[in-house]
């Protein structure tokens, strides 16, 4: 295999870390979001719940800005591709995105109950809105986008945004990943948290554990019946990456399970995202909050493994203009980016498992109601 | 596929309007984040070496102003690392594969680093030593500098594309040298200019809330000392700012004559050396000379000033256009050629394109004159008429340029007045006494962040017509949006950042009011969010 070819697989598999490592972090501090008003029932108990993940929401959410910037880099034809197809959508996410973390930082620093109230509901809307589209993305690209592109390059939509938000599996998906977020989120919650929202927590992420599983099975079964895509004849990996190049592609009904087929070894990637989420609910059942929250980053890997296994290499697929489907093979950068990239994520992504690691450590420990009303620096 | 669709200029203007819009909001924070965090770190390195609990409640008062201004300054930046992606897909499609990587590497070395350890920084006072905090707080000005380092590199990427080259096969500039994107002077002067001009904002807001207490007559130890950091903070980052500037100014001359022409309001090359500097005048775009030809200058400034020697002539904006109008035809072959070329693969059609590949951009400029955007379309009667409506529009708006570059220059000279008096009165002891430098300094606050927005309005007003300078027009550049699309986004954007800055500035002045104290309980020894680690127990504030 060419070296280039190896490093656009190797591109896919660090997108892959990247997914999970945004469902994980990212979607662990939305699920606290979400569930704010139901585990903590007044002022303190919310206090608490935020300060839990407090001194790491803004580290956390790097992943996000990093997906953004990676795919940037390493997939720019996805990037320009995706996020202006998805324009919509997108726009919703930033929105609600952006008011996460003034809501952190500004919510509890006037001491009025309306202002308080009104964050706490900002904590809802940017909690579980993008959760629900991150999953949704993956719920629409798994059926393929209606776009096409023009000699330059340039893409163009071929179909209304109103679909991407309401189509059923697109939904299911979404509901999915806010599930997988609050599994992660009621996990972090017990292990820092105390009584009472120790016991809401337990309760949340032990349903949305078993929801979870329940859903994906279902995604499973459902997506036999979902036209996938496949190319028709051997292609290049190591082809000049345009969409405007490369052998035909054709929509089939199932096509998505033709991977599993052909290497029944991937079966092991959902059978991991079931274990995860059920696992990780039983931990929690258990009261072995830890056990659990890593259950739940492996249930993360199973899902957003699974749909990478079941489309690869297929990234965003086009239902009007199949051919122009955007693949790890033609919509990549160049061997030049790729590798300068590579050297940067090689040296890097360790520091910053290392250094998060110790920023957890650092803020160890159950956080307290009363610690928390009596400092000047929590939120 | 047929022919494209026209892209509306309407949602052309949009998209520029609400990336301005965004980028300057976001720009609002972002000086104050780039400065503060080495002030908090001076305050913290003089608590640790001194032992002196004044400079930790310093610390701690000006982080949590730091952290209103934070908050908001990761928000609105959010929106900027997905707007390329979302507005701009020819433009992330034609240079993603070189502009991508300094926004993904500055996630990964930078924004990551600052993230993690900000939070250790408002939240990890009780749960490690001295010394490893203020490890972690220079850690937190290291990453935010850092930051601002790749975000200025891929903008100059933006204004002189180095290290790369367009690639027939891909559409796209293909990367081909990490070191000339680096290490290009471009970035390198607009890094430093840029942000050091942070450091002149945060500077003047510690300065200024400080005045306001010594006005006020409250916390006078406090305010007396932050005054004086501030100062002199203050003078060296205003001088070093208009050093570097100038080095900016002749970077601008080198590679963006363009916007060097349009920064001075030159309409017709300069007759060097005693060309006079324009000190007011008013630039008329429409009819390519300053209104009723008026003009104040001082005579032989203007030549050493911007090309560093006395003989060296500036071109203006009419052998700009000359230049411009030379290579539109050549650019429109170059076009046709490569569209032809991604159509058929014709080898010959790649050849022509070769031959007038330098001139591509110049085609491209063209399309929108062209009948129904489409050069092919062009006969030899409509081209004297296209090649001087595309010369023209090779120039950027000269009155906005002329007027941003000089208030930014203004004021920066009025900074270091109110800074050199802060200075001096503070050394000297008397500051309270001087009640008007005080009311000036308080008065001024916001003004250096305006300044550092017109700083912006400068570099990228000066960049059109041209989204990539020479390469990419701004008008090619854009999403094929909708224009409903355009403004339920806009719309949105309006709504939600009006209500942040409401939110930002009752915040900003509910806690510079209540001052110090009130941010550092005296009575209740303030202990982190959650139990105390056991070997950092129990620290008080005495």
């Amino acid at each position: 295999m060419e070296i280039y070819a190896i490093l656009k697989l190797v591109w896919a598999l660090l997108l892959g870390v990247l997914l999970v490592g945004l469902g994980t972090m990212v979607g662990m501090d939305m699920g606290v979001g979400t569930m704010l008003r139901f585990v903590g029932r007044n002022d303190a108990e919310r206090r608490a719940a935020l300060n839990i993940i407090g001194p790491h929401w803004d580290g956390n959410q790097v992943w996000f800005i990093l997906g953004g910037g990676a795919i940037f880099a390493a997939f720019p034809t996805l990037y320009a591709t995706s996020f202006s197809t998805f324009y919509v959508v997108m726009i919703l996410l930033l929105f609600s995105m952006i008011m996460r973390p003034v809501a952190f930082e500004y919510r509890s620093k006037v001491d009025s109950s309306r202002w308080r109230d009104t964050w706490d509901w900002a904590f809802l809307v940017s909690g579980a809105l993008p959760m629900v589209i991150y999953g949704a993305a993956f719920g629409n690209v798994l059926q393929g986008v209606g776009f096409h592109f023009a000699w330059d390059g340039q893409y163009y939509q071929d179909e209304s945004f109103i679909w991407y938000l309401l189509n059923p599996f697109a939904i299911l998906c979404g509901v999915l990943s806010l599930a997988l977020s609050i599994q992660q989120a009621g996990a972090m919650l017990m292990i820092r948290g105390e009584e009472p929202i120790y016991g809401r927590a337990r309760r949340f992420a032990v349903a949305a554990g078993f929801i979870a599983a329940v859903l994906f099975v279902i995604g499973g079964i459902w997506i036999r019946f979902i036209k996938g895509f496949s190319y028709s004849a051997p292609v290049d990996p190591a082809m000049a990456p345009t969409p405007l190049a490369g052998p035909a592609v054709v929509m089939r009904a199932g096509a998505w399970l033709d991977n599993f087929h052909s290497h029944p070894l991937l079966w092991i990637v959902p059978l991991l995202g079931l274990i995860g989420m059920l696992g990780s609910a039983l931990s929690l059942r258990g009261r072995k909050p830890v056990l659990g929250w890593w259950l739940g980053a492996v249930a993360w890997i199973g899902t957003i493994g699974t749909a990478g296994a079941a489309m690869f290499p297929f990234l965003m697929p086009s239902t009007t203009t199949p051919d122009q489907s955007l693949t790890v093979w033609n919509a990549s950068s160049s061997a030049y980016t790729l590798g300068w990239m590579l050297v940067f994520t090689v040296i890097f992504v360790p520091a910053v498992i290392a250094y998060t690691s110790w920023a957890f450590r650092v803020m160890g420990g159950k956080v307290r109601t009363e610690t928390v009303a009596k400092s000047d620096h929590s939120y | 596929m047929g022919v494209p669709p026209m892209i509306d200029p309407a949602v052309v203007n949009l998209s520029r309007l609400q990336f301005a819009l965004t980028a300057l909001y976001h720009f609002q924070f972002v000086p104050l984040t780039l400065g503060l965090t080495f002030m908090l770190a001076a305050m913290e390195t003089v608590y640790v070496i001194t032992g002196k609990q004044i400079y930790k409640e310093m610390t701690q008062f000006w982080g949590k102003l730091f952290g209103i201004n934070f908050a908001i300054g990761v928000a609105t930046g959010l929106t900027m690392e997905f707007e390329f992606g979302t507005n701009w897909s020819m433009y992330s499609h034609f240079v993603g594969d070189v502009f991508g990587t300094p926004l993904a590497i500055e996630g990964l070395m930078a924004f990551f680093m600052e993230s993690t350890f900000v939070g250790l920084m408002f939240f990890g006072w009780d749960r490690m030593s001295k010394e490893a905090h203020l490890a972690v707080t220079y850690i937190v000005a290291l990453g935010s500098n850092l930051s601002a380092l790749w975000i200025l590199i891929a903008n100059a990427f933006m204004q002189d594309p180095q290290g790369a080259r367009f690639d027939p096969t891909t559409m796209r500039m293909q990367f081909q040298s990490f070191g000339s994107l680096i290490f290009s002077d471009k970035a390198q002067a607009e890094f430093v200019h840029a942000s050091i001009a942070g450091y002149v904002c945060a500077a003047m807001f510690v300065m200024g809330i400080s005045s306001y207490y010594l006005l006020t007559r409250r916390h006078r130890e406090f305010a007396l000392r932050s005054l004086r950091i501030a100062a002199l903070f203050g003078i060296v980052s205003t001088l070093a700012v208009i050093t570097l500037g100038d080095a900016a100014g002749r970077e601008d001359y080198l590679v963006q004559p363009t916007k060097l022409a349009a920064m001075e309001g030159l309409w017709q090359t300069t007759k060097p050396p005693a060309e006079p500097w324009k000190l007011i005048a008013v630039p008329n775009d429409a009819t390519e000379s300053d209104l009723f030809d008026f003009s104040i200058g001082i005579p032989y400034v203007l030549t050493p000033l911007v090309t560093h020697t006395f003989n060296q002539p500036i071109p203006g904006v009419d052998e700009l256009q000359m230049e411009a109008a030379a290579r539109v035809e050549n650019g429109i072959r170059a076009v046709v050629a490569l569209e032809q070329y991604a159509k058929t693969k014709d080898p010959n059609a790649l050849s022509e394109f070769q031959f007038y590949e330098e001139d591509m951009g110049y085609g491209f400029l063209a399309q929108r004159f062209a009948p129904g955007q489409d050069l092919t379309n062009i006969t030899p009667a409509d081209m004297p008429g296209i090649v001087i409506k595309t010369a023209r529009a090779s120039i950027p708006n000269v009155f906005v340029e002329f007027w941003s570059f000089r208030i930014m220059v203004a004021f920066g000279f009025a900074f270091l007045v109110i800074f050199a008096f802060g200075a001096y009165y503070s050394l000297r002891g008397t500051i309270e006494r001087q009640r008007w430098v005080l009311c000036l300094a308080m008065w001024s606050i916001p003004l250096p962040v305006l300044v550092a927005l017109y700083g912006w309005i400068t570099a990228e007003n000066g960049r059109q017509p041209w989204s990539v300078f020479g390469w990419l027009p701004t008008f090619e550049a854009a999403s094929t949006h909708s224009l409903g699309y355009m403004i339920f986004s806009l719309a949105g954007f309006a709504v939600l950042y009006t209500l942040f800055i409401g939110a930002e500035l009752y915040l900003m002045f509910k806690y510079a009011r209540l001052g110090p104290g009130a941010a550092v309980p005296r009575p209740v020894p303030a202990a982190g969010p959650a139990i105390l680690r056991p070997g950092y127990a129990a620290k008080s504030w005495e």
